[in-house]
């Protein structure tokens, strides 16, 4: 345990470190067009975010079913070679469920982006 | 005491390594594309006039990011903006702990393991840090305030959060092959033999799983046939606002994970430091001859070797990186969820009917 506080400390050192050294070492000048947002060369558009597109919450919500299938897969995939082909039995009835949604979800179009 | 000293110096090693070869990695980038495009590359940065085929560069180049202007623009969420690329590069440094550089080193009467953190879980570790990293980019995107960013920001944590997904499962079959999740098992559980001349390491055991893995791996670096997040051609990327060494951390973070998906994919595919056919006390080979070697030469032998498959690997990524045209955003969407997922769901399958008759 004392390694990985070692490791954390160590390296927490050395990020903040970097982070804050061109506060310590760089210059420090201003002007009102530094001020403003990137707007690739265009001028200043808008004061705060606008929407963006719900297919990235769609994607969201997937990744959090599969990856905590994924979390099921890792333990069951450990054992394996002492469960044998009852753990396989089972693993594939509850895979059959994780492929049927997955293909409900497929069908439904959430994969689909606009070309 | 002196384990805590111990401690202490494997972590500046690693960490000297890292960033040595995270800074050098930029050069080997320049000059490999250089090579590529029939061009001459990065040669002019010199000491005292000696310039050994633009080798100071990277030393240069670092220089001159810390002497830069720490800017964090007025309508940016200050603490979230500093916040960003700390995150960013701690989640990815921290990973180099947990990669066995080489088997065990015997030096006076002490045992040293070559790698700082010896867990029971240390691919979830690798695992679990490497999605943290994600965090980096959202909060880059969306702090800095500005539409380009967030949405370079959204970009990058949907394909980031959908090739995690490929990346998990082709790790399934592995498991069951070597069944641990210590990394320094998996390492020596591939320094056996197959068939009694071929090295049971993970790619010929798990070639699919190797490949998905690859493939899942090149799209977190965010690299270029990946780089919809950063896509400088027409959003610019999630650190569009960002200048100085607080950019740099972003793109040290770019390069330190083609090294750490270098690392991590030969420790488990293409097994580690393991030198084919080399046990702890030499050479064993399948017909017959042996070499025997003292104990430090086989030492200096695996990390040699450690270091010479991520060199290989680190060589590939660039070589994609600059050989192949950027994805759209669709077709990056359905590489991952349409064909590697389908992919490492069918690869798990086949592993487990194999291994069970």
């Amino acid at each position: 345990m004392i390694e990985l506080f070692l490791v954390f400390l160590v390296f927490g050192t050395l990020g903040i470190l970097l982070v804050s050294m061109n506060k310590l070492l760089g210059p420090k000048r201003s002007n009102p067009t530094k001020e403003t947002p990137f707007e690739c060369g265009s001028p200043y558009l808008q004061d705060e975010i606008k929407p963006f597109p719900v297919k990235y919450c769609l994607v969201a919500f997937l990744f959090l079913l599969f990856d905590i299938e994924v979390v099921f897969f890792f333990p069951w995939a450990l054992v394996f070679k002492e469960i044998g082909m009852t753990g396989l039995i089972i693993m594939f009835a509850y895979m059959f469920v994780l492929i049927v949604g997955f293909i409900y979800a497929w069908k439904k179009g959430a994969f689909e982006w606009e070309k | 005491m002196s384990e805590v000293l111990i401690v202490l110096i494997k972590i500046i090693c690693a960490l000297v390594w890292l960033l040595a070869l995270t800074l050098y990695l930029t050069w080997v980038e320049r000059k490999e594309s250089a090579v590529i495009q029939d061009r001459i590359g990065a040669n002019r940065a010199d000491i005292l006039g000696i310039r050994i085929i633009g080798l100071f560069q990277p030393i240069a180049d670092a220089i001159k990011f810390v002497f830069k202007e720490d800017f964090t623009p007025r309508f940016s969420k200050k603490y979230l903006h500093t916040l960003a690329p700390f995150i960013s590069f701690f989640f990815v440094a921290v990973t180099i702990s947990a990669i066995p550089f080489g088997d065990v080193l015997r030096i006076g009467g002490r045992e040293i393991k070559l790698l700082i953190l010896d867990f029971n879980v240390g691919l979830l570790f690798v695992l679990a840090m490497l999605s943290l990293g994600i965090y980096g980019i959202i909060l880059g995107g969306w702090a800095s305030n500005n539409r380009y960013t967030l949405l370079g920001g959204m970009r990058g944590a949907a394909q980031l959060v959908s090739y995690e997904v490929a990346l998990g499962l082709s790790l399934v079959g592995l498991i069951m092959v070597y069944p641990s999740l210590n990394l320094s098992s998996i390492v020596h559980a591939q320094g056996e033999l197959l068939f009694g001349w071929l090295p049971k390491w993970g790619v010929f055991l798990q070639p699919l799983g190797c490949l998905i893995f690859f493939f899942a791996a090149l799209a977190e670096t965010k690299r270029v046939p990946f780089d919809l997040p950063e896509g400088e051609n027409e959003i610019v990327g999630f650190f569009t606002e960002y200048s100085g060494l607080k950019w740099g951390l972003f793109m040290m973070t770019d390069f330190m994970e083609v090294l750490i998906i270098s690392t991590l994919l030969i420790t488990l595919f293409f097994g580690g430091w393991q030198v084919p056919w080399m046990s702890a006390d030499g050479f064993h080979f399948p017909w017959g001859a042996q070499v025997l070697l003292p104990h430090g030469i086989v030492v200096l032998f695996q990390v040699l070797a450690f270091n010479l498959k991520v060199f290989f690997f680190c060589w590939l990524q660039i070589l994609i990186r600059w050989t192949y045209p950027r994805f759209r955003y669709d077709q990056v969407m359905d590489l991952g969820w349409k064909l590697l997922i389908p992919l490492s769901l069918a690869n798990i399958i086949g592993t487990g009917i194999i291994m069970s008759i």
